[in-house]
């Protein structure tokens, strides 16, 4: 469709409607998403009456916590037109080493784990940044070493079984204060300081411009990569800090522990309204992408269903939803 | 005297332009070469059976890596490929376990349909949807997973022998495998005509500059659907290639070949901006990110550092050619 035939086709819409739907949805998309996700809710309960209690509020929030920082990362990320497809591995490795290296003490332990992301998103952000590589073949290529690489080295610490120390348990699985999951102590302050940090700040404005013509931002003196690398830095971190929170949940380091995670985490920025091409978007529309894509997840638990046609049902719906929604902001 | 002087010159331009435009083009070959030339080195006693099993190995990968590199080609990138692999290699598994040789040929050739099916739903979904390829193939290829849960959900089933005979026997000499006849009849039965036709120009002028390719009328999204509907048919004859190599079903075993199928597109020297490119060096490229775990076992080196090895050589590969493209773009 032509651009004027666009705009007479949204003026006909407008007029239909009386301007309040189509314009609602492109403006307010954060609305939309918040209307999903409570009409995800009370199809639930619906359809389950006394589901929906404090408990399972609660839980849904001690789930959606991991996913949320490690979509928190990809969407700084893809806030620039990149993508990485590392996160998953990252967070594994993190949560490895982690478990691993639990003897010498939480502390170290912790560094150890967000030193992965540290060192794998600064190699990231070299490629990217300096190197000009596309996003998605770095993030491929330094994915696979990240794998590989913890694949030799758990076969060489195969003496000392790792173990989750007790903090990270309690980070990733407790509650307290009668039913506040623990996990929101690193997703809130994630959260506020994103969301702070892309509306108010010159480094969130930047993020921003680069995206939508990094080109631009390059002539008019912006030290592009400065901010890139800084990006996929920051990106590492959070998904090794989501990794450790994932084992802390799970209570066991396995190879493929975050795998799961991957698709969410680009799923939930996509629904959040942040384009992949970059320029537009912003946090808060991601975690309720990523507290939607935990309450589906929640609805095809209760199905009780088998895997394999969960993971059908749920690829569908992603696709159905991100259909919906790039139609409507085009 | 001068005429040959200046012919001789011309020749050297004409190989330093091509040279200059598809580095790939002669890399490829050197690669291969080069990375078979180690693996005789630390291996003398290189056999037939060697080549055979390379051979083998390489290919579900480099079928991988050729449905892969349509879909670059004419722009996009297709995240599904492992997944449909994984259908088409339980299809064939389950349905084969007691058939007769003549019957497998026609599942064959069902399954191939199927995969062809499986693309065609790719390419609607990245046309109608307009989600991002990226997006779009991810989510796809999730689902196209949980079919082939559905289909096989332990690994099992079978085939009869003459059919897994077509992956791994002999033909003639042992010294010539019926992995890489089959492998070099598919991919030349299909990306050859493909290339010449219409169709072929078309996946290219569309990967190279789409507005441009529509103002000369070329239809965008009937070009990028078929893309995928070629991607698919590759991924199946790859899920078969599969089958005949390992002789089983495995509903888990296509997910490695997603990454490892872009990354041989990438090392092949395929740009995923798109538009350029051929089959050779992917195809090519399958066979070198094979024989690294094989060297690396003959070194009596763990194998997992294969994987390594491939991140690595896809990264610097890259770079590589993100340089060679400043320069040119400088010129």
């Amino acid at each position: 469709m032509t651009e004027q035939g666009k705009t007479v086709f949204s003026r006909a819409v407008a007029a239909v409607t009386g301007g309040g739907l189509v314009s609602l949805l492109r403006t307010r998309t954060i609305v939309v998403l918040v209307l999903l996700l409570l009409a995800l809710v009370a199809g639930i309960e619906l359809a389950r009456p006394g589901t929906v209690n404090a408990l399972w509020a609660s839980n849904m929030m001690l789930f959606a916590a991991p996913l949320g920082i490690v979509a928190a990362g990809q969407t700084l990320v893809m806030l620039t037109g990149g993508i990485d497809l590392s996160v998953a591995n990252v967070a594994t490795a993190s949560a490895y080493l982690m478990a691993t290296h639990s003897g010498l003490g939480v502390a170290p332990a912790i560094l150890y784990g967000l030193g992965v992301g540290f060192v794998v998103g600064l190699i990231n952000g070299i490629g990217v940044a300096l190197l000009r590589v596309q996003p998605l073949v770095m993030t491929l290529g330094t994915g696979l070493m990240t794998e590989g690489i913890l694949v030799v080295y758990s076969q060489k610490k195969m003496a000392d079984a790792p173990r989750v120390p007790q903090f990270i348990e309690d980070l990733g699985a407790g509650k307290s204060l009668g039913g506040i999951p623990n996990d929101l102590i690193v997703w809130v302050p994630v959260a506020i300081i994103l969301i702070f940090v892309l509306r108010r700040t010159g480094y969130g404005r930047l993020l921003y411009a680069i995206g939508d013509n990094s080109n631009a931002c390059r002539l008019a003196g912006i030290r592009v990569w400065r901010i890139l690398l800084l990006n996929y830095v920051t990106c590492g971190l959070l998904a090794a800090a989501a990794g450790l929170i994932i084992v802390g949940g799970t209570n066991s380091a396995e190879l493929r522990l975050a795998e799961v995670y991957l698709l969410p985490s680009v799923a939930a920025v996509i629904i959040g309204g942040t384009s992949i091409f970059g320029g537009r978007g912003g946090y808060s529309g991601t975690i309720i992408g990523a507290l939607i894509l935990t309450v589906l997840n929640s609805i095809l638990t209760l199905l009780d269903v088998p895997e394999s046609v969960r993971q059908i049902l749920y690829g569908t719906i992603i696709l159905l939803l991100a259909a919906a929604y790039t139609r409507l902001t085009d | 005297m001068t005429v040959p002087a200046a012919s001789h010159r011309h020749l050297t331009t004409r190989i330093w332009r091509s040279l200059r435009r598809n580095p790939s083009l002669f890399f490829m070959p050197a690669l291969l070469a080069a990375s078979l030339a180690i693996t005789v080195a630390i291996h003398p006693q290189f056999s037939d059976f060697d080549l055979q099993s390379l051979a083998m190995g390489a290919l579900p990968l480099a079928f991988a890596a050729a449905a892969q590199t349509v879909v670059v080609i004419a722009g996009g990138i297709d995240l599904s490929i492992g997944s449909v692999m994984a259908v088409a290699n339980v299809l064939a598994a389950s349905t084969m376990e007691k058939a007769s040789f003549g019957q497998s040929l026609l599942l064959a050739v069902a399954v191939l349909m199927a995969g062809m099916a499986i693309g065609a739903l790719n390419g609607l979904i990245v046309v109608l949807s307009r989600i991002p390829d990226v997006v779009a193939t991810l989510t796809s290829g999730f689902i196209w997973g949980g079919i082939a849960l559905v289909i096989l959900e332990k690994p099992g089933g079978g085939a009869p022998q003459e059919f897994l005979n077509l992956g791994t026997g002999t033909l003639f000499t042992p010294w010539l495998p019926n992995a890489l006849v089959l492998l070099v009849a598919a991919v030349g039965a299909i990306w050859i005509p493909l290339r010449r036709s219409k169709l072929g120009l078309q996946l290219y002028a569309v990967g190279s500059d789409r507005i441009a390719a529509f103002r000369s009328g070329v239809n965008i999204d009937r070009t990028r659907f078929a893309a995928y509907v070629f991607s698919g048919l590759f991924s199946a004859v790859g899920g078969l290639g599969l089958t005949m190599t390992t002789g089983i079903g495995a509903p888990l075993a296509g997910v490695y070949y997603t990454l490892s199928g872009l990354g041989a597109v990438v090392v092949g020297g395929i740009s995923l901006a798109g538009g350029r490119g051929g089959m050779l060096g992917p195809v090519m490229a399958a066979f070198v990110l094979t024989l690294i775990p094989t060297d690396l076992i003959f070194l009596n080196i763990d194998p997992n550092f294969g994987q390594v090895i491939q991140g690595t050589l896809i990264v610097v590969i890259v770079m590589i050619g993100g340089f060679v493209d400043k320069e040119r773009s400088r010129k």
